[in-house]
């Protein structure tokens, strides 16, 4: 479903990712692990296509599509989400008015007819259930006055609403507590599926013990440098990153 | 900024004709350029008004001959040249109207090139629309059912004929011929514009709309718009316009008049997409234009209006709150693009006790336009505890434009308690960039963002404007992030 080939991107002049490459298939769910600053939310603006950075080698297929070529909005219709570390406020703008319009312009890029409001109102109530989002966050402005747990939820919720083949949750679990995490975590397993696959990005082992990965890649200075089983996590956690950066380094 | 597609929707949407730039052939009796006693003496004598009426627009025009142009607006322009100006032009086919069969078929396809076909209207909105066409008003609708509860919506030459007595007792009392000079010119020359009058204690069952529209080349539109609220009465007033592209600048100086008597409300509204001129600003019309309402007592005036046209924008509908409990609402969203100007705002002059207004402007600034907020707050010494609350946003879409606040506020009551707030922002990479990742195109992404943050405004407004300037705004600015 995404196969990355030795890519290299920059920002600013400075190279960030220097020849990542990685391999999802439909329905299996990628953890990506690694220090701070070594390039995991790069790796995620540039899937979906943030143009400060500039992609100088590598391929992206995603689908029988080169993703590279796609603007951010095709890309999204395409089915790639991107949960992001910060989400952003749209002040006046409701929650569920831009769900809606994210709904029906995916749709409409599909051929299909926009959803009728009942069929929307309904798919709302559905999926904000399973992030336990209160019902009226559905009518605030996106993002605006929500609490950071309030954000990731959202962020979770709109991917349920979105369904996506493809679903990147940059740090979703960072600043939740345990309830909160076991939600989020909740609401991802609801979505699994043999056609969706997940890169969930996080710092902390913790998150994996309620969304279960098939594979757990170390992200090190812009390169996957070890990939493993689950068990690869539990030992990151035990042991810290000194040993891969040594291993590396070596 | 540089999102794929940002290059190909700009040429889009600047090779854009402007959309309603249009004109009508409807062959015009019009007078030869020129201002002087004599033009104003034909004007009169065309309409065939009463000896009073004469003589108040001849002293007007003697007010206005010592008047110098003001200049402290923030604006840039060349001055009109008011000897080029033809002030009178009137349709020839001026007949009685009983129904829209009778209307000029021409005039007929305008309104639908406006997309204000009045049977739409009728049927959909129950709006009665008072079509004013280059200054003679040529369709009227609904007049029978809003007679029958004694309101009087007409023509001001109708209201000038039939009820003289409101029009003698009520024009020029809130702003007088020596106001501006704009309002002494306006006074001197009218030709037409729109009389209201709800008698005591109605309220009046449908919002009452004009559509405005400036037509004839060369020819100034002065436009007199005078609403009376009889006490206890209510009235939700619609005004918008819009105007064919020019290649002169076409200027445009309306005046508005709003009385609230005791306990009455008037919501005037209006929705303004005048020609804004080309790339360069030129063609664009000028549009300045003076609007004041008094409240007597308990009464209120809200005006609500989004501004997206026009080269230059001079335009502060203010309120008088004079009785005590008054209150006075300015609600605005003005939007300026390529090369336009606007210098709007408000004024509030608190007089009566327990008086309250709230001010919310809302600016939006792309291309190379300037769009500046200013308002006076003034606190007179009778006014025992007046409220003022002001919030004054702007929001700036590219690096080339300009967004400046002049708040005035002089308080000479210590009761009083007036508050500001302003904010500048410049529209959010990261907001667009969220958008377009959930699919949204970088176009509704705009048109999203720029729409809730004018949002308090727009929910003041009758509901079917509301969609229509949602979709103003849209067009407004479409592609005009960089
Ligand atoms: N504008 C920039 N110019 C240069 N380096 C940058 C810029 N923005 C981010 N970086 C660097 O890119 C690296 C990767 O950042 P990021 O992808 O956010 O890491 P992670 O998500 O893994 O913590 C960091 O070292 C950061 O300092
Ligand atoms: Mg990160």
């Amino acid at each position: 479903m995404l196969h990355i080939k030795d890519l290299h991107a920059n920002i600013d002049g400075t190279e960030i990712l220097k020849g990542l490459s990685l391999d999802i298939k439909p329905g299996e769910i990628h953890a990506i692990m690694g220090p701070n600053g070594s390039g995991k939310s790069t790796l995620a603006s540039v899937l979906a296509g943030n143009e400060d950075y500039e992609i100088t080698g590598g391929s992206v297929t995603f689908g029988d599509k080169d993703l590279l070529d796609l603007s951010t909005e095709d890309r999204a219709r395409e089915g790639l989400f991107l949960a992001f570390q910060y989400p952003v406020e749209i002040p006046g703008v409701s929650n569920i008015n831009f769900l809606r319009t994210a709904v029906n312009e995916i749709r409409q890029y599909k051929g299909e007819e926009p959803m009728s409001a009942g069929d929307f109102l309904k798919l709302v109530k559905e999926r904000s259930a399973l992030v336990e989002l209160d019902g009226k966050l559905a009518n605030r402005s996106v993002n605006e006055g929500f609490s950071g747990g309030e954000k990731k939820r959202n962020e979770v919720f709109q991917m349920a609403m979105l369904e996506p083949k493809l679903a990147i949750l940059d740090e979703t679990d960072s600043g939740l507590d345990i309830d909160a995490l076991k939600i989020v975590a909740q609401g991802v397993n609801a979505m699994r599926s043999p056609e969706r696959s997940f890169v969930v990005i996080t710092h902390y082992q913790r998150l994996l013990d309620y969304i279960v990965p098939d594979f757990v890649h170390v992200l090190y200075k812009g390169k996957i440098v070890k990939s493993g089983s689950k068990e690869l996590a539990l030992e990151l956690e035990a042991r810290g990153y000194d040993w891969i950066k040594e291993e590396v380094s070596a | 900024m540089a999102y794929a597609g940002d290059d190909e929707l700009l040429e889009h949407v600047t090779g854009k004709e402007y959309e309603f730039g249009f004109t009508t052939n409807i062959e015009s009796d019009k007078a030869p350029p020129g201002l002087n006693e004599g033009t104003i003496r034909l004007i009169s004598q065309k309409k065939n008004e009463p000896e009073w009426l004469l003589e108040w627009r001849l002293e007007a025009f003697r007010i206005w001959s010592e008047m110098v142009e003001p200049e402290w607006a923030h604006v840039q322009y060349e001055k009109p040249d008011f000897q080029a100006i033809s002030y009178y032009s009137a349709p020839k086919k001026k007949a009685q109207l009983n129904s829209l069969d009778e209307v000029d078929p021409e005039l007929r396809r305008t309104m639908e090139k406006l997309g204000i076909s009045m049977e739409e209207q009728k049927r959909l909105s129950g709006v009665a629309v008072d079509f004013v066409l280059d200054s003679v008003s040529v369709a009227t609708s609904f007049k029978e059912k809003l007679g029958e509860l004694g309101i009087i919506f007409c023509s001001m030459s109708d209201a000038v004929q039939e009820h003289p007595e409101l029009v003698k007792k009520y024009l020029g009392s809130v702003v007088p011929k020596t106001d501006n000079f704009y309002a002494a010119l306006n006074s001197a020359v009218f030709t037409d514009g729109s009389f209201c009058y709800i008698p005591k204690g109605v309220r009046c069952p449908m919002e009452l709309s004009t559509y405005f529209r400036i037509n004839e080349a060369g020819t100034g539109q002065f436009e007199r718009t005078l609403v009376i609220a009889d006490e206890s009465s209510y009235v939700s007033y619609l005004e918008g316009c819009t105007a064919p592209s020019r290649d002169e600048n076409q200027l445009h100086a309306a005046v508005v008049e709003l009385i609230a008597l005791d306990h009455a409300e008037i919501k005037y509204s209006t929705v303004q997409n005048w020609y804004p001129g080309d790339e360069n600003g030129k063609g664009g019309v000028f549009n300045f234009v003076t609007k004041r309402g008094i409240c007597h007592l308990r009464s209120k005036i809200s005006w609500t209006q989004v501004e997206t046209g026009s080269a230059i924008t001079w335009k502060y509908p203010s309120c008088i709150l004079k009785g005590d409990h008054s209150v006075g609402e300015f609600y605005s969203v003005a939007v300026t693009n390529k090369r336009q100007q606007a210098d709007t705002g408000t004024k509030m002059i608190h007089i009566g006790k327990n008086t309250n207004s709230t001010i919310i402007s809302k600016g939006i600034s792309s291309g190379y336009s300037q769009n500046s907020y200013r308002g006076l707050v003034q606190i007179n010494k009778s006014a025992k505890n007046a409220r003022n609350f002001s919030q004054c946003d702007s929001l700036l879409m590219t690096d080339h434009c300009g967004a400046h606040t002049f708040p005035y506020i002089e308080v000479k009551n210590s009761s009083a308690k007036v508050e500001h707030e302003a904010t500048t922002s410049k529209i959010g990479e990261d907001q667009i960039f969220y958008c377009l990742q959930r699919g949204i195109s970088e176009e509704k992404a705009i048109s999203l963002i720029v729409n809730g943050y004018a949002k308090d405004v727009l929910n003041k407004l009758p509901m079917e404007f509301a969609v229509e300037a949602q979709k103003l705004l849209a067009i407004s600015l479409e592609g005009s992030v960089g």
